[in-house]
Order: C-alpha cells, then structure tokens, then sequence
C-alpha cells in the first residue's frame, strides 16, 4: 500500500490508500478525488489530470517525458515548476506518503 | 434477427477453437442498429470473446477486453487496417491513413504530429471563437422554435466552425460530411452500405485530395500547421496532404454525431436537461457522457500479429478482431446503471474516443465544440422537447440520427 496525501486549494486534505501499482491519477479517480478529471483515462492526451508535487517529494519522481511537458503547456490552471500530469507518476513503495496539491481548476 | 449462441462444435471450420460461443448477430444490419442494447448485451454475455460467423471475425464487447486490445497495439495491430477489409489480402479502398491505419514507429512520428496541431494549447487560442459561435446559433435557434437539431444544430454548428478552424476555402464544403459517411461506411463489411458508399464517392474523394494541398488551407488553420511541420522535417512533405486528410475524415461527422447524441439524450431526459440548466458548468461532461452513453463511433477492428489469448480462447495470427466500444461503455462490469444517463458521471476511462496510442487525437476539439454548445443551451435557461418523428441514419460504424425534430424554448 502506498498512501498519498492530496490538498485540495481550499487546504482541505485527504489521504487515500492506493494498492501500489497503478498510476496517481487511478488512484485518485478511484478513490473519488473530485479535482482530477482524467479525461482522456491516463493516455497523456487531456492534461485533466494536473497536480502540483511538493517540493519534497518533486526529485523521487521519474522524469517527465516530452509529451508530458507540452500538455502541461496547456493546463487550465497555471503551470508552476512543481508541475506534473498525475496520469504519468507511476506509484512504487517508495512514494509512500506523496503529497499532491490539486490546481483550482482542470478545463 | 436472431440473437442467437451456440457454441457449436460440428460446424467449427478447422483451426477455430471450439470454445469460442459462435453468435449469429450481424453487427452491421439495419436492425442490428434498430434494436442495438439487447443485441449488444447478448454480445456481451456470451462470452470474453465470440466468434461472429456472419463475416468470419473474431468479437469483443465486454470492457475489459476491449479495452485491453486497444492497449496492445503490438499484437492487435491497425496497420492491416481498422476496417473488416485486411489490407494484407485486400487492396484498400483508398490510400491507408497515415495514422489511423498505421502501427508504431510510423505511427509515432505522425502521431506527435497531430498532437501538437491539436494541443490543449492550441485549444486556449480557438475556444473563444468556438464558444461565440454557439451562443450565437443557440440564440438563433431560439428565435426559430421549431428546428431539426441534427441539420440545424448537430451539423450546422460543427459546421460554422471546423471547416474555418481547419483554414478550407468556402467552395465545396457539402463535400465534407458525404466523404466522412464514405470513409466511416468503408470500414464496414462489404454489405449495401459500403459498397454504395464507395461507388459514389468520386467526387468527394477528388474534393477531399485538392482541399489537403498546400496552396488550398489557409495561414493559422489547422490544415497549414500540418504543413509546416514538413517545414521542420517531422514529417515528409509528402505526407502532409494525407495527414490534413484524417483531420477532414475524422474531425466533422464524428462531432456532428457527437453533439447530436447529446441534444437527443438531453431531449429524452428532461431531469438531466433540468441539471444542466441550474449548473452549465456540468455542461462539459453532460457531452462527455453522451458519448459514453451513446457511443458515436461504435466499432473498430484489429488484426493479430501472433497467437493470442483472450478470456482463456486462443486466437490465431492473421485474424480480424472487432471491438465495440458501444457495447463496453454500457458493460455493467464496468458501469454502475450503464443505461442511464447521468450527466455527474464519473465518465473517465470509457472508450468512445478509443484507448491507447490511437486514442481520438481530435478529442480536445470534440469536447470543446460539445462543452460550448451544452453551456450555450444551460445558460440561455433552454427545454428540449421532441416534437415530431425521430429517425435514424445508417451508417457501418457511426451511430447517430437523420433527423430530431425538437422545440427549443426558454424553460
Ligand atoms: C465525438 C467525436 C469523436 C469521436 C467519438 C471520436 C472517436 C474516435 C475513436 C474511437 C478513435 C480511435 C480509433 C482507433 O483506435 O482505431 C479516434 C481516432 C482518431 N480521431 Fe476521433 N473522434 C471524435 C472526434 C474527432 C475529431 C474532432 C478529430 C479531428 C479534429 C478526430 C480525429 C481523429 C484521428 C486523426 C484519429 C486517429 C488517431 C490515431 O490513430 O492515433 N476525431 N477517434
Ligand atoms: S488523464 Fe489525460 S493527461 Fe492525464
């Protein structure tokens, strides 16, 4: 199980328990997160899925991927330097505790 | 029709596991499309994967196995077509598509392509555009009262605003939705439908050829964009003109489509209708749920690259494949009350747009042109009630209406 804490822009948060092998966006969408849309399922087509990564836990990710960082050009919600698409942050033991910030907006 | 399944042990022709159910249904019939839900359930019902032995292909209408053949491109590839025809055997009707019709890595390199002419970047610059133009039909529409949504919203509102926003001149442009009915008809079997699409397609094919030129798209469209990559060498110059073609196959007649199953599901439920109305910010998934829910585009095929397992059936290499993504996205496996509309849907992962690296490149404008025209209508305080007889269009792979008689007044 890995746990992620996500923080919606009203600073209110909800941690959930996501079984460790699916994507954040999965285990976002599963477990009812409403500030993850997730249009497009998880194929990095939509940037729906927009999160900010907190600043500790930004160099465990794997690195973006170019497709990835042209779709977060179109974000609705400003693109900051902690930017990621959730669809693309593969979840391992080792994001045990991930803290997610949610933008104010996905469309 | 029969819905009929057997497993059918005598009359298995050689190499086909006997375990595959054999289903009598042809899914390309006009009352196969008349009478669509209980015909896609037995579908659904008989098993992970059947065998339909009207065109000797290989189905698959349950989620899960749809889905999971549109995410192994590797063995059910598109290359030999997306179609029945196998253009390993059969020569295609016209040219393959250079992306559609096409496995990695060309498909890869003409993908990124299109993915950045039709980014969500690129959507910021056109939304405002597409938004003013809804509000302006919805606004004339009222005006009118008594309309055909199809023809005067489904088609004439794509219509104001793809053909432009692909940078067309204004001449022939009634070309544009007979080739796109030719170009979805064809990926049927070689019944009525397609063969009479295809015969007359002529001078849609001759109009669609001369458009994808260069010198014909104007600056800025999406059109003269995927030209310019040629400029950069992404793409052969070559290759360009066939590209601009799947944006005038794919871009029009799947939205026009699109918008009409929403219109039709908002029409027959009101309550969903009553929603929208008090909160056109769900406008943007009311479309997306009319997509699930009606599915536009119902099917694709896949050949096998190898020997494969589906559901514990082993399939052969060389074998058609038939996805229908209609029949999934109403799988009670995958969806809490799959035969209604809910326009609150958590609709994320349904497959009317595909799935995988082919899924719908042009999915950001579909939802763009469905949000706005849905915000248009929530926001004028609209009712739609149907008020004359609804009559459907056939066509092989798009489902959709020929007309929707409705009155459109403030609630
Ligand atoms: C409601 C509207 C639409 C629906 C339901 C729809 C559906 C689909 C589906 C199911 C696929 C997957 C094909 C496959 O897996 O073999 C697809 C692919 C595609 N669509 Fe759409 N589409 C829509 C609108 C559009 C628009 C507006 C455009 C262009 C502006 C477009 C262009 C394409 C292209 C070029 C492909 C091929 C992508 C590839 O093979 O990588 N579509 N579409
Ligand atoms: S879910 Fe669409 S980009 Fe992540």
């Amino acid at each position: 199980m890995t746990s992620i804490i996500f923080i919606h822009p009203d600073g209110r948060n909800v941690c959930i328990e996501a079984n460790g092998a699916e994507s954040a966006m999965l285990a976002a969408t599963s477990h009812g997160i409403d500030g993850i849309l997730a249009e497009c399922g998880g194929n990095a087509m939509c940037a729906t899925c927009h999160v900010y990564v907190d600043e500790a836990w930004l160099d465990r990710l794997s690195p973006m991927g170019s497709e990835e960082d042209a779709l977060l050009d179109g974000a609705a919600a400003e693109r900051l330097p902690n930017s990621r698409l959730s669809c693309q942050i593969q979840l391992t033991p080792e994001l045990d505790g991930l803290v997610l910030r949610l933008p104010d907006r996905q469309v | 029709m029969s819905a009929g399944i057997s497993s059918a042990p005598m009359q298995v022709s050689g190499s086909k596991p006997p375990s595959v159910p054999h289903v009598d249904i042809d899914p390309f019939a006009i009352d196969f499309f008349d009478d669509l839900y209980p015909a896609q359930e037995a579908l659904r019902e008989a098993g992970s994967v059947v065998y339909l032995d009207k065109w000797n292909v290989y189905g698959v209408a349950r989620y899960a196995q749809v889905h999971a053949v549109l995410n192994d491109p590797q063995t059910f590839c598109s290359s030999r077509g997306v179609g029945l025809s196998d253009f390993k055997k059969e020569k295609p009707w016209r040219p393959p598509s250079l992306i559609l019709e096409a496995d990695p890595p060309a498909h890869t390199r003409t993908r990124a392509v299109l993915s950045k002419v039709l980014s969500p970047a690129v959507m910021k610059q056109i939304r405002d555009r597409f938004a003013a133009a809804a509000e302006a039909k919805v606004d004339e529409l009222l005006r009118r009262r008594h309309i055909d949504a199809i023809a005067d919203l489904a088609e004439a509102y794509p219509l104001s605003v793809f053909p432009d926003a692909m940078g067309l001149q204004q001449e022939g442009r009634e070309h544009l939705l007979a080739y796109a009915g030719v170009v979805f008809n064809a990926f049927g079997p070689p019944n009525e439908l397609r063969q009479t699409a295809i015969e007359r397609s002529a001078p849609h094919q001759a109009y669609v050829a001369e458009q994808c030129q260069r010198k014909n798209l104007t600056p800025g469209g999406f059109g003269a964009c995927i030209h310019a990559f040629s400029d950069s060498g992404e793409i052969r110059p070559d290759e360009a003109p066939l590209l601009v073609r799947s944006l005038l196959s794919a871009g029009l007649d799947t939205t026009v489509n699109g918008l009409g199953a929403a219109v039709y599901c908002l029409a027959r439920f009101p309550d969903e209708m009553a929603r929208l109305r008090a909160n056109p910010s769900l406008a943007r998934n009311a479309f997306e749920e009319a997509v699930r829910f009606e599915s536009p585009v119902q099917t694709f095929f896949r050949t096998t690259t190898r020997e494969v397992e589906i559901g514990g059936h082993m399939i052969g290499e060389g074998e058609k494949v038939l996805m229908f993504l209609g029949a999934a996205n109403r799988d009670p496996r995958r969806w809490d009350e799959p035969d209604r509309y809910d326009i609150t849907r958590k609709t994320s992962g349904h497959v009317g747009f595909g799935s995988g690296i082919h899924m719908c490149v042009g999915q950001l404008v579909a939802r763009l042109e469905g949000e706005v025209v849905l915000a248009a209508l929530a926001r004028r305080g609209v009712a739609i009630e149907i008020d004359g007889p609804v009559k459907r269009r056939y066509n092989n792979t798009l489902r959709g209406l020929e007309s929707l008689p409705i009155t459109i007044k403030p609630a």
